[in-house]
């Protein structure tokens, strides 16, 4: 009880514990413990061997929070920026520090872009996007869809019937302004 | 090669890449022999971390086999066998030098608050991941280790983040002899935080979700007392009155950004991203933990703000420590407690996926599909 002084009963002993839980109180002493202290100077237990690494060569320019000073000698150079979603993301990136919501909420509503954008283009591709097999929903015949969800009292169950109008959503929109469109087209005619 | 590629929130498919070039002296390629999905990869298939790019390849947790070094790689040579820890980090620069090594600031152009991570968005420097067969590994000499001949390929894999991480967030809970500890989530990190917090001397371990398989797995793997906050009108409530109404000594976050149990947080958040994470299962944590106690927050958030209860955070005195995990300090440590049976990682492997099927896998790991709770991945020449 907090209303009074002392520290509450242990329900089990460190003997119990020990006999009932494999390694109980090993790491009781800090000093066992790998992330105490937080902090230790220690440049030689990292195997680096430079006091600054080699730079990277840049092979576009790269974009970087304002926040660097320079651009860091190591970056990943997968899926550089394009199209509208690219413009949006330099644009970001140049403009705002991560301090600012802009930053994000510009970078997230690029992603957004991006997803329609290489939606468009994969229709121009071979393999254009299927969301059958990429939302890979088909496991849910396949995996216990029904029975994972149905009496047990899962909290997600709540939210998770927004799922399929979210990732179908847009595809079905856009099929009914497509058709809609060629439709009042094909009136005017 | 074959690369799982996202292709916009809960869509990802398996398309052919090039085999990634080696761009710095100190790069190794690494041929992959099993990857996992994280539960924090969930984030970035839902959409929720900016500057997540279609095209990226996810995949932070891998092992594999050493294909080709650069120029200046001593430590490594073509074909060791090797395990890499889901940071990407120099070894040299101010945060590097004092242990942090999630916090390297020679990694990520992108963002200054946050480190390298493989397969994590632009956000996080826009690396490739390791859900394919090859994957880039910057900092050879300073990341990547030999696997111990002892040890197995899963538990090697499950070493790369999610044991490391667990353990680390019952480090970070500063637990004492006979402490309560109270841990939010039962999955991965959740389990072997739970499990770590035996190790550091817990007195009593509570693991809480909404997931009766977890929580049993909770009970049989980490030994913990559960408790389903979707069968109580307030989990809190039942925290106070199970800890005698002095709240536990520490409690450990092990949920992140899409925390259930308040609809509009989990709205406002995984559905319409106005927030960086819903921080549900932080603020029952804020709000289970005992005054003066100490809060770890191992579930990962979106850069975006949340709502998150700091005024109560103030008012109980409490402590919150939190980071992502310098994973490589953990393992010397780590490696004996596998050794001497304390911890055996790959029991909470539920599903083993070819590559070519990494859709069915995100799908049955995010919808919580077949009692899943950790899904490896096979790469198609591993399998």
């Amino acid at each position: 009880m907090p209303y009074t002084a002392e520290q509450p009963k242990r329900r089990e002993s460190n003997d119990d514990l020990r006999a009932r839980i494999p390694g109980w109180g090993a790491d009781l002493d800090p000093k066992n413990r790998p992330a105490v202290p937080r902090e230790r100077f220690d440049p030689a237990a990292t195997g680096a061997h430079w006091d600054f690494p080699d730079r990277q060569p840049e092979k576009w320019p790269r974009e970087r929070s304002v926040e660097h000073k320079m651009l860091t000698p190591v970056f990943g150079t997968t899926v550089p920026p394009r199209g509208v979603s690219g413009v949006l993301r330099k644009y970001a990136y140049r403009e705002y520090s991560e301090g600012q919501a802009a930053h994000w909420l510009i970078l997230l509503a690029a992603d957004r872009v991006d997803a329609v954008e290489s939606h468009l283009l994969s229709f121009a591709s071979l393999r254009p996007d299927n969301p059958i097999t990429e939302t890979g929903v088909l496991s849910e015949l396949t995996r216990h869809g029904y029975s994972s969800r149905v009496g047990r009292n899962r909290a997600d169950v709540k939210h998770q019937w927004m799922d399929p109008i979210l990732v179908a959503g847009p595809w079905v929109l856009a099929a009914g302004l497509l058709y809609t469109t060629v439709r009042a087209l094909a009136r005017r005619r | 090669m074959r690369a799982m590629v996202y292709r916009g929130p809960y869509k990802v498919r398996v398309d052919e890449k090039d085999i990634p070039p080696i761009e710095h002296p100190n790069d190794a390629i690494i041929r992959v022999t099993l990857a996992a999905i994280c539960g924090s990869d969930l984030h970035l298939y839902h959409g929720m971390m900016p500057d997540t790019r279609v095209g990226m390849t996810f995949g932070h947790e891998f092992i594999g086999v050493v294909e080709e070094v650069g120029s200046s790689v001593q430590n490594l040579k073509r074909g060791d066998r090797v395990m890499v820890p889901f940071n990407i980090y120099c070894g040299s620069c101010y945060f590097c030098a004092r242990g942090l090594y999630s916090n390297c600031h020679n990694v990520n152009p992108n963002a200054t608050a946050v480190g390298g991570i493989y397969g994590y968005s632009h956000t996080c420097g826009g690396y490739d991941g390791g859900q394919s067969e090859y994957v880039r590994v910057p900092f050879a000499d300073v990341g990547p280790a030999l696997i111990p001949e002892w040890m197995d390929d899963e538990d090697a894999l499950l070493c790369t983040d999610a044991l490391a991480t667990g353990y680390f967030g019952a480090q970070l809970g500063d637990i004492h002899e006979g402490d309560t500890v109270a841990v939010f989530g039962a999955g991965p990190v959740g389990l072997f935080a739970a499990k770590s917090a035996w190790l550091m001397g817990a007195g009593r371990v509570l693991v809480i979700d909404h997931l009766d398989y977890r929580l049993e797995k909770a009970r049989t793997f980490a030994h913990a007392e559960t408790f389903n906050f979707a069968e109580y009108d307030d989990i809190v409530r039942e925290m106070k009155k199970t800890t005698d109404y002095l709240g536990a000594d520490a409690v450990i976050d092990a949920v992140g950004a899409e925390a259930d149990g308040n609809l509009t947080q989990h709205l406002t958040s995984a559905k319409f991203k106005l927030q960086g994470g819903s921080p549900v299962a932080l603020n029952w944590a804020i709000d289970s933990v005992r005054k003066g106690g100490t809060v770890s927050v191992m579930g990962a958030y979106g850069p975006l703000f949340s709502a998150v209860k700091f005024g109560d955070a103030m008012n109980k005195g409490l402590t919150l420590h939190m980071n992502q995990c310098p994973v490589k300090r953990q393992w010397p440590r780590l490696f004996e407690h596998i050794q001497n049976g304390y911890l055996k990682p790959s029991d909470i492997v539920t599903h083993r996926i070819p590559l070519e099927h990494i859709a069915e896998g995100y799908h049955i790991f995010s919808a919580k599909l077949d009692n899943c709770i950790k899904p490896v991945i096979v790469p198609s020449q591993s399998a």
